[in-house]
């Protein structure tokens, strides 16, 4: 085989194309890393060029540990915010688990951002609720913190957030801060509490009971497990919530972000491009068949 | 399209002439020839490396070549390969990395930029080819090795004469004549009295290329012949498959118990993703060297069939033999056309020829449009 002198991303010599190889990280160094709970744990992350990071909230970035791999993860900081982002990462596999043995100082490959995002600019007006289970509160702050910016184009926000016990809430300061805000509500419950604990337990849609929906002016955006997403919808829907003023984000294997890998099908979309935030209608003659 | 006075007429040696004059060029001649028993794609010298006088005998889970009673060039259909190897390559270096303190550097790979002539590309490749082009240089990311490697190849299609047992081109209206994407096409007219090849050129390149070799005009009765062997190649496909409504049939009948019983059959060997000219799905390895201070990033052809192919850190979104023949045949023919605008299928019947428990397509399909629970 021959090649050509050159950088990729060069492209022939002949047609000057340059084209930007869609595949190649960007190196960024680790500025903080602390742990959120038990096995989920915070990067906040600045490009080694200390180049602006811009995305929407919902957007997620491939991030890249040398010799480990990829990992797709949502972004968590606040989009306002563009010289460093965040990312909250629940450490399950390899890539996240050597990701959560960097320190400051250490260095990541970053791709992104990608995939579509919340926009809540849509939500002017209205109520907005916000149910979330386990790490899906993550790629949820920075469409809670785009609200917060422009509170009084905003109605009542509601946040429904259910988590394995106690120690497994994410953001506790926040949500601390965010429950005590005028005309916003924070409930949160457990799967597994003890005898400390003085909240709910029980599965994210039991808070449907203490919440009353204007369903006509509601929107909701929804993250979670898959069937956490499934009965969530389903609450939304007999409350009389429409269909089409619910979002959703849905998660798949990714390895190229892309559309190249085919990994992320979800019959005719590709998560990674076309998602990963759905509009509930566009999605739900599929959403409840099993191994799509 | 040429007016029929453009239409040349040439030997084989025109044939060898234009493959030699491509080499002049810098390209790979690339073309079918024989081995172990299968016709495949490989650097070819000349026409004397085509399998000359073979051809091929295909059914479902089945594949076996035979001698030909005369001295074809290209009395075949197609084999297990297809282009895809040559422009979406089995395994590709993506970048190297290497340790540098508390960081480390990349090293991009320089892109390929092999000119490939591909010789003996038949309609239904041709199709395919295009189809990958939508995945791969799309409007919104382009893969450089891909485009590299495209936009340098020379295309010199073959027009079928003959349909294999295992063909339905004619049904996704991908063949038997090529119509466009070429530089050259050729048709061959072989009979105890005459063996001669109509060839017209689809490009400036081409007509360029066939400038250089010696032709003739074709004559009235030789582009009738040629056209009628075309024509007798499309009535004779060994498989059809109506495409009528077939991304609502098959997105209204996801739970079909047809699934079902494909799934019991099938072996999810991937196999059919193999052959298939063009399935695209990729993974990503990365290799480390014994230090730990080098490491490198691999793209490697995948399938929707493979187990892993669907895990997250969670589980796995389709551990079933029929949710992953599912996701393949739904794909290839219902959402490809939401997500490319055309068929993922071309009618090439690889699959059905390469499955070794022989599952066809096309029949998989009809047993859902006779019985449609939706």
């Amino acid at each position: 085989m021959t090649f050509i002198e050159g950088n990729n991303p060069l492209l022939p010599a002949e047609t000057n194309t340059i084209i930007t190889d869609p595949m190649i990280p960007n190196l960024f160094t680790i500025k903080k890393i602390f742990w959120e709970t038990d096995d989920t744990f915070t990067i906040e992350i600045e490009s080694h060029d200390k180049s602006s990071f811009n995305f929407k909230p919902g957007q997620f970035n491939m991030l890249y540990v040398f010799g480990m791999g990829e990992s797709a993860i949502s972004i968590c900081s606040d989009p306002a915010k563009n010289k460093t982002i965040l990312h909250t990462i629940h450490r399950v596999g390899n890539v996240t688990s050597k990701l959560s043995q960097l320190k400051k100082g250490d260095t990541i490959g970053v791709r992104g951002p990608f995939g579509s995002n919340w926009d809540v600019t849509k939500f002017y007006g209205k109520d907005v609720v916000i149910v979330v289970g386990g790490i899906g509160l993550a790629p949820l702050r920075p469409a809670i913190y785009s609200i917060f910016k422009e509170r009084k184009k905003f109605n009542r926000i509601i946040i429904l957030y259910g988590a394995r016990t106690a120690l497994d809430l994410l953001y506790r300061v926040e949500l601390e801060h965010w429950s005590k805000t005028k005309n916003v509500e924070v409930l949160t419950t457990i799967d597994r509490g003890d005898s400390s604990w003085r909240g709910n337990i029980g599965v994210v849609t039991n808070l449907f009971n203490y919440i009353k929906l204007d369903a006509m002016n509601t929107y909701s955006m929804v993250c979670g497990p898959e069937i956490m997403m499934k009965f969530s919808i389903e609450e939304l829907v007999k409350l009389g919530v429409e269909e089409k003023n619910i979002y959703l984000s849905l998660e798949r294997n990714m390895k190229c972000a892309i559309g190249f890998c085919g990994h992320c099908q979800y019959t005719s979309k590709f998560i990674c491009k076309d998602g990963p935030v759905f509009n509930y209608s566009q999605v739900k003659d599929i959403f409840n068949l099993y191994e799509v | 399209m040429n007016d029929k006075n453009s239409i040349k007429v040439v030997d084989r040696n025109a044939i060898d002439g234009i493959i030699s004059l491509l080499k002049s060029e810098g390209f790979i001649t690339v073309g079918p020839t024989l081995r172990d028993k299968t016709i495949i794609y490989d650097e070819i010298e000349n026409t004397s490396e085509l399998p000359i006088g073979w051809t091929d005998e295909q059914e479902a889970g089945h594949y076996r070549i035979k001698r030909r009673n005369d001295e074809a060039l290209f009395g075949y259909n197609v084999g297990p390969h297809s282009w895809k190897k040559y422009l979406f390559p089995p395994k590709l270096e993506l970048f190297e990395a290497n340790k540098n303190g508390k960081s480390f550097e990349i090293k991009t790979i320089l892109t390929d930029t092999t000119k490939y002539a591909f010789i003996g590309v038949r309609s239904c490749e041709l199709h395919a080819i295009q189809i990958q082009d939508k995945v791969f240089n799309n409007w919104q990311y382009k893969d450089p090795n891909y485009v590299s490697l495209r936009d340098r190849t020379f295309i010199i299609a073959v027009n079928c004469t003959q349909a294999g047992k295992t063909c339905f081109c004619a049904s996704m209206d991908t063949g038997p004549r090529a119509k466009k994407g070429f530089d050259l096409s050729i048709t061959e007219v072989i009979n105890p009295n005459e063996h001669y090849f109509v060839v017209e050129s689809g490009s400036d390149k081409g007509e360029d290329i066939l400038s250089k070799v010696e032709t003739n005009f074709a004559t009235e009765e030789q582009i009738f012949k040629a056209d009628a062997e075309i024509d007798s190649a499309s009535r004779n496909m060994g498989r059809a498959l109506i495409t009528d409504g077939i991304k609502d049939l098959l997105m209204n009948n996801m739970e079909h118990p047809q699934w079902n019983d494909v799934a019991a059959r099938c072996l999810t060997c991937a196999n059919c993703t193999m052959v298939c000219p063009t399935c695209f799905c990729n993974n990503v390895e990365d290799v480390n060297d014994i230090s730990g201070n080098h490491t490198e990033r691999w793209r490697k052809w995948d399938s929707c069939f493979s187990l892993d192919f669907s895990k997250v850190a969670g589980g796995n979104f389709r551990t079933s033999p029929k949710a992953r023949y599912r996701q393949w045949m739904t794909h290839k023919l219902a959402s490809w056309i939401d997500q490319f605008g055309t068929s993922g299928c071309v009618g090439c019947g690889r699959c059905i020829t390469w499955c070794p428990v022989g599952i066809d397509i096309t029949k998989e399909v009809k047993a859902i449009q006779d019985n449609p629970v939706n």
